[in-house]
């Protein structure tokens, strides 16, 4: 155990970091350093999420009567549309991966930068295309197909802009296969000299993963929406059934992308929540083979259950039986995944900082939010609650309660290596109490309601419902002020927070081996990697003894130069 | 129905019943597992906070390959038994029994609309007895829509261009939920109805009591008898007047030398316009019904003169 010479070198503040290395619009819109990138994206995904949270917001508020007359039925529809639409595509898709993994992918493998700055740069600007083309679909009054695009209602029989709302999401759909090729190559092609396949940390596992699934499975979505845009414009009849097309065409296209998507969604929160855990109890991961091969077994299977999104669809015994079994099988990765992360516990020294309450409040909601997905794989089951509010409540689980506090643990964990300043802790400590407990408390009595027939895209429903709508509306005031929480302190923190050490947390990652934040090149000599991931104490011994507030120094995975 | 529980809705169906088995045995499951994660976050978190005395000493061996190994077979185990109960008890309920009634349904935005085996038709609600297998079949004039009744756990989406069938067996009397669960355009939400299971013999009463939709030609003969039609087209009678039985679908020459097919069109004309299109050897001494007849009474005699196209006499 040596002290961290690495990081008393790095200490000094430093004049020439990435955030003033240039300080026009200009500098920022034609950037190629991916921090910057990451930082645009930042900007993006978090309009978004507001957008997508106001919807949010109005649809609970409607929800609180059975009758509710804020809104129409198509003022409704267009409201959970959006709602769908934005938070899929324009938040929950790109979230963390085009920020924290454009951020911090070169920085962990030791680059200087991702493989291709350009395309990178490229990537934002078609994000902003297809946002701009889902404002301008919002502005002239919405899309009411729900975010799934069914037809033939989508291609013949909405009368809204579903044809902007597609090429919004089709034009997206690029944007994050350009980061997904990118990420691919920049693993391939950029690790730092020692960095071998099984030294990367779990983070850049799963980004490597999650860009395999999107380069994989979104031409499908392309493709897809371009027949509903060929049958809508033209009349190509490719769904239509009066003209030999097939609606449940549709159904197999866009599942065999949106299922693969979950995943999408879901391993960067698992790559996130592996560094937490591991930081944090100061320990090493526990089973990291085991983790690496779940999420490579995760991104595999995951391709072929999306059957089970149409169980009541209209699909022969046989095939559902497949899909079935094909869903249970892909929830042992998960399972393994949750049982590592909590053995990761043992035998640690246990910080509880911010991040941590995040990750630990993640495996809490990323568990219910998995096991209600084997009531959804088990047919009798699935075909009672599918299309009602136990789905919803179901993937609301895994991809708030999952990846939306992975996000915000990621958020705090790296935020003084992004901005250079600590966030208040005690502050953010409160806002992931408040997270996890509004968050239960808005998505639970879902599962519930869902169960005794409360149907998902509903405006209007049975009275018997209202005092689980009453109760669900009602937390999600706790969880939106949860939201917003952040968005205070860390601005706060941007002026007045305290000046962020390289390493302020001792963690191993190279990432840490920088100054916080990193100047423009990312390291000043190029690192070389001599040892595995999260190497916090010698492989059979536990972390020795500290003081209260007194991390146990350790070696970087890194020495510089 | 203000009636419905709030807390808890019991299964109304066979099917329901095996089901809510099937989600009790995982809600159980998912509870001890949560317990499970919970007892070793907490406990853990406690005992290993930084800085705690306890002791860590050094890890053994085994801890991580057994470990690991084991809860992979025990997850993976505990997964395939679920399976296996799950698609079973799908199995066990896949085929409807063969002495099931056939109720068909038909799907647009936005009402259901249905129609019992002796052609009595409903929208929005369907009659059925209780014990007794229902077989539907189903179909969409325009969407997907999705027939849901959580009280029997039953939902089959109804699809366009495409026959789809499910089948359910009620075990309980009442009024029950019927939703659309697929969405499918502006009022969604509002497109259901209700199911109302009722005794056998109730339900036998109740289906004699409706006009039986499909059932035109029967209504129509009543018609052709009220409306004197009978006093010169019945079988045998004083007035020359064209017999009509077996005369649907006959292409018959005309007073003028010409000839028609006796369709709807033709019939419905001869009612209202009886000295149009006279049939060749016959005197035009029919009035006209123009006025008399609605629409509805057309329908229902053209129907009728439809039903005789086999040859029985007309008003018996």
């Amino acid at each position: 155990m040596t002290d961290m010479t690495a990081e008393s070198g790095l200490t000094a503040p430093r004049s020439d970091t990435y955030l003033n290395h240039g300080s026009t619009l200009w500098s920022w819109l034609t950037t190629t350093d991916h921090k910057r990138i990451a930082l645009l994206y930042f900007g993006s995904i978090t309009l978004f999420f507001f957008i997508g949270g106001a919807a949010a917001t109005m649809i609970r508020l409607e929800l609180i009567s059975p009758n509710g007359a804020l809104f129409t039925n198509d003022g409704y529809n267009r409201l959970f549309t959006l709602h769908g639409v934005i938070m899929v595509w324009f938040f929950l898709v790109p979230s963390i991966p085009t920020t924290f993994g454009n951020f911090l992918l070169p920085l962990m493998i030791g680059a200087s930068d991702v493989a291709f700055p350009r395309l990178n740069l490229f990537s934002w600007y078609l994000n902003t295309v297809g946002g701009l083309l889902v404002v301008a679909c919002l502005v002239l009054g919405g899309v009411d197909t729900g975010w799934t695009f069914y037809t033939p209602f989508s291609s013949m029989f909405s009368n809204s802009y579903v044809f902007l709302a597609v090429a919004a999401v089709f034009v997206v759909g690029f944007s994050t296969i350009a980061t997904g090729v990118n990420f691919i190559v920049t693993v391939h092609a950029l690790r730092a000299p020692g960095m071998t396949w099984f030294r990367l940390p779990l983070f850049v596992w799963t980004q490597y993963a999650t860009a395999i699934v999107i380069i994989l499975a979104t031409p499908v979505l392309a493709i897809s929406l371009a027949l509903i845009a060929a049958e809508r414009l033209f009349g190509l009849p490719i769904f239509d059934p009066q003209h030999g097309g097939d609606p449940v065409l549709f159904q197999h296209l866009f599942w065999f992308y949106s299922h693969p998507a979950v995943y999408i969604m879901i391993l960067p929160a698992f790559g996130v929540v592996s560094e937490l855990i591991a930081c944090f109890s100061r320990r090493q991961v526990f089973g990291y083979t085991a983790m690496v091969w779940a999420i490579l077994g995760i991104s595999v299977i995951g391709f072929f259950v999306w059957g089970h999104h149409m169980f009541v669809a209209g699909m022969s015994p046989f095939a559902a039986l497949v899909f079935s079994f094909l869903s249970f099988i892909v929830a042992v990765p998960s399972a393994i995944k949750v049982f590592n992360w909590t053995f990761t516990l043992y035998r640690g020294q246990i910080y509880f900082e911010a991040p941590m309450l995040y990750a630990l409040g993640f495996i809490g909601l990323f568990t219910i939010g998995g096991l209600t997905g084997l009531f959804t794989a088990s047919l009798p089951i699935d075909v009672h609650v599918t299309d009602s509010y136990f789905v919803v409540a179901h993937f609301h689980y895994v991809m708030v309660g999952g990846s939306v506090s992975a996000f915000f643990g990621a958020l705090h964990f790296w935020w003084p290596k992004i901005s250079g300043r600590m966030a208040p802790d005690g502050w953010a400590r409160f806002a992931a109490i408040l997270m996890f407990f509004g968050f239960n408390f808005t998505f639970f009595p879902q599962f519930v309601m869902g169960y005794l027939g409360m149907n998902r895209r509903y405006h209007h429903y049975a009275p018997e419902f209202q005092i689980y709508h009453v109760a669900s509306s009602m937390g999600a005031v706790i969880l939106a002020a949860a939201y917003l929480l952040p968005m205070g302190y860390l601005t706060w923190s941007l002026f007045r927070g305290q000046k962020a050490r390289a390493n302020p947390w001792g963690a191993t990652g190279l990432e840490w081996q920088t100054s916080s934040p990193p100047p423009k090149h990312n390291f000043d000599q190029r690192p070389v990697v001599t040892e595995r991931a999260y190497v916090y104490h010698p492989d059979q011994e536990s972390p020795r003894h500290e003081e209260p507030n007194a991390r146990e120094p350790h070696n970087p995975q890194g020495q510089r130069g | 129905m203000s009636g419905s529980p709030i807390f808890w809705l019991p299964a109304a169906s066979t099917e329901g019943a095996r089901t809510d088995h099937l989600f009790f045995l995982l809600c159980g499951i998912s509870t001890l597992i949560v317990l499970l994660v919970l007892t070793l976050i907490v406990t853990f978190a406690i005992r290993y906070r930084h800085g705690s005395a306890a002791p860590r000493g050094r890890l053994p061996e085994f801890f991580r390959s057994e470990f690991e190994i084991g809860w992979t077979a025990a997850t993976a185990f505990l997964f395939l038994f679920i399976f296996w109960w799950a698609s079973a008890a799908q199995l066990a309920g896949y085929a409807p029994p063969p002495d099931a009634i056939e109720m068909h349904v038909t799907a647009k935005q936005w009402m259901f609309k249905t129609q019992q085996p002796n052609g009595a038709r409903e929208i929005n609600q369907l009659h059925m007895p209780v014990d007794t297998p229902v077989r539907l079949v189903m179909t969409s004039q325009d969407v997907i829509h999705s027939f849901w009744v959580p009280a029997f756990r039953f939902k089959r989406d109804i699809l366009p261009g495409r026959v789809t069938q499910g089948w359910f067996q009620a075990t309980r009397t009442g009024t029950f939920h019927l939703f659309c669960a697929e969405y499918c355009g502006t009022d969604h939400s509002e497109m259901g109805g209700e199911v109302i299971v009722m005794p056998k013999a109730d339900y036998a009463a109740w289906t004699a009591a409706q006009p039986e939709g499909d059932d035109l030609g029967k209504a129509g003969g009543k018609l052709f008898v009220k409306m004197g039609c009978a006093g010169c087209h019945a079988g045998s009678n004083a007035v020359h007047a064209p017999n009509l039985a077996g005369l649907w679908g006959r292409t018959i020459p005309l007073a003028d030398g010409s000839s028609v097919e006796v369709d709807e069109r033709y019939v419905r004309d001869s009612i209202l316009q009886p000295r149009r299109e006279i049939a060749a050897g016959y005197e035009p001494i029919m009035p006209s019904f123009q006025g008399v007849a609605s629409e509805a009474d057309l329908t229902r005699l053209v129907a009728y003169i439809r039903s005789l196209a086999t040859g029985e006499d007309a008003g018996q």
